[in-house]
């Protein structure tokens, strides 16, 4: 088991940026009455935000950065490190993170890299980040950019897809800081289930060719092609049910953590019928579990510093908090993080 | 046999308890949807501690077909 502890790292902000457009789930096709009651019941999902062909995540994850970085009055040349976490990026190369760091102006001494992870992106984003700014020499600033279009890649004719994700772009500041406690990270990997959630062509195992573009029946209510995603639902329910609170619960046994001292349980935004298994499961109440998930869906990796920003913006700016964080999903890939906040800077959410 | 059937049975609200047989073709049911199918999994995996997937949910027939995929795994 990957266990691992960073110290001096304090969260000093977090912001987040959404599409302007949302699409109601009430107006879609794909359901007739009765069946759209099952799958908002089931999923919690009402709405969520659709990224225009022109807009892509690097646009939403820059406007929720400079936001927070005004709001903190940073100065940029300060930030040494960029990290962005997605797997919607601008090109197939070059890597986004240097458009991005082009495009904010940050200096050309910044350290910057993409990393592709979904689900449990931005709890392996912190722990990079975090970890990184250890060996900086001059200890400084961090940003991370964690989000997906993930629309972009959803068929329109895919009720297990379409109806279910949503689009956002996040942005994490992270600062050196000696006085600051310890981040508690577990983390995890089974490529094993690679094809739980996938998109067959377009890489370079698969190509892409006139055959990518052909649609499949792949069930009821699913039609799409193979450049498009493919969610086998009932693998990554088996998958989310077992190892969420799996790995919550090793966090928590392992740095000897007090599950009742905890003020929030941030779960990745999956889908409500597998989150309720998963905190019914591991016995936390429902106040200490905020959901984005009606008006914004599963944004992949956007969905956990998206539901802090959208629920909890109030007792982030105004308090100290004890928090447990957990992603799980594509990859397969999953992680936990302890981290506390202390009256950190939430700019209110952006539209774009 | 007969527990899972009843377990099996519990997850359906309109479905009639004595449709429930070893032999019931569970997906020919009105009452079965994909968010039946996680239901049977996560009664699988609370009351059997085993984690079944969708390929084990597609391949099984009858309710008797899934619960020989539990016994399996157990």
């Amino acid at each position: 088991m990957a266990f691992l502890s960073v110290k001096n790292t304090k969260i000093t902000g977090i912001g987040a940026c959404v599409p302007k457009l949302i699409l109601e789930n009430k107006q879609s096709s794909l359901f007739d009455t009765e069946s759209l009651a099952a799958f908002i019941n089931g999923t919690g999902v009402e709405r969520k935000r659709k990224a225009p062909a022109d807009t892509c995540t690097s646009d939403l994850c820059i406007t929720a950065a400079e936001q927070l970085i005004k709001d903190l009055q940073w100065n940029k040349e300060d930030i040494d490190i960029l990290i962005f976490v997605s797997q919607t990026p601008d090109y197939v190369l070059p890597a986004t993170a240097c458009v991005i760091q082009e495009r904010l102006g940050l200096s050309t001494d910044c350290y910057a890299m993409d990393i592709s992870l979904g689900c449990s992106g931005w709890v392996y984003g912190l722990q990079v980040v975090s970890a990184l700014l250890q060996s900086l020499d001059k200890k400084r600033k961090a940003l991370l950019l964690v989000g997906d279009t993930i629309l972009k890649f959803c068929s329109e004719s895919d009720k297990s897809t379409y109806p279910l994700f949503g689009d956002a772009g996040t942005a994490t500041a992270l600062e050196y800081n000696e006085n600051t406690g310890k981040m508690y990270f577990d983390m995890h990997t089974d490529g094993s289930g690679h094809k739980a959630i996938i998109i067959e062509d377009g890489g370079f195992r698969k190509q892409v060719t006139e055959s990518s573009f052909a649609m499949h029946n792949r069930g009821e209510g699913i039609t799409s092609n193979n450049l498009q995603l493919i969610l086998d639902g009932m693998d990554v329910f088996s998958f989310g049910i077992q190892r969420a609170p799996q790995s919550v619960n090793a966090l928590i046994e392992h740095f000897q953590l007090d599950k009742e001292e905890m003020d929030y349980f941030l779960f990745h935004q999956a889908n409500l019928f597998m989150n309720e298994k998963i905190r019914k499961k591991l016995q936390i109440s429902l106040e200490k579990v905020p959901y984005s998930l009606k008006d914004f869906g599963n944004t992949s990796s956007a969905t956990i510093p998206l539901t802090m920003v959208t629920q909890l913006q109030k007792d982030l700016q105004s308090r100290h908090l004890k928090n447990i964080a957990c992603g799980f999903g594509v990859g397969l890939s999953w992680g936990s993080v302890y981290f506390e906040t202390d009256c950190i800077t939430v700019p209110d959410l952006i539209e774009i | 046999m007969e527990a899972f059937i009843k377990h099996f049975a519990a997850q359906f609200d309109d479905t009639e308890v004595s449709e429930f047989t070893s032999t019931t073709v569970f997906k020919d049911l009105e009452e079965w949807s994909s968010l039946m199918a996680l239901s049977v999994i996560a009664m699988v995996d609370e009351e059997y501690g085993v984690k079944i997937k969708g390929e084990d949910i597609r391949n099984a027939k009858t309710i008797e077909d899934l619960y020989n995929v539990v016994k399996s795994k157990q």
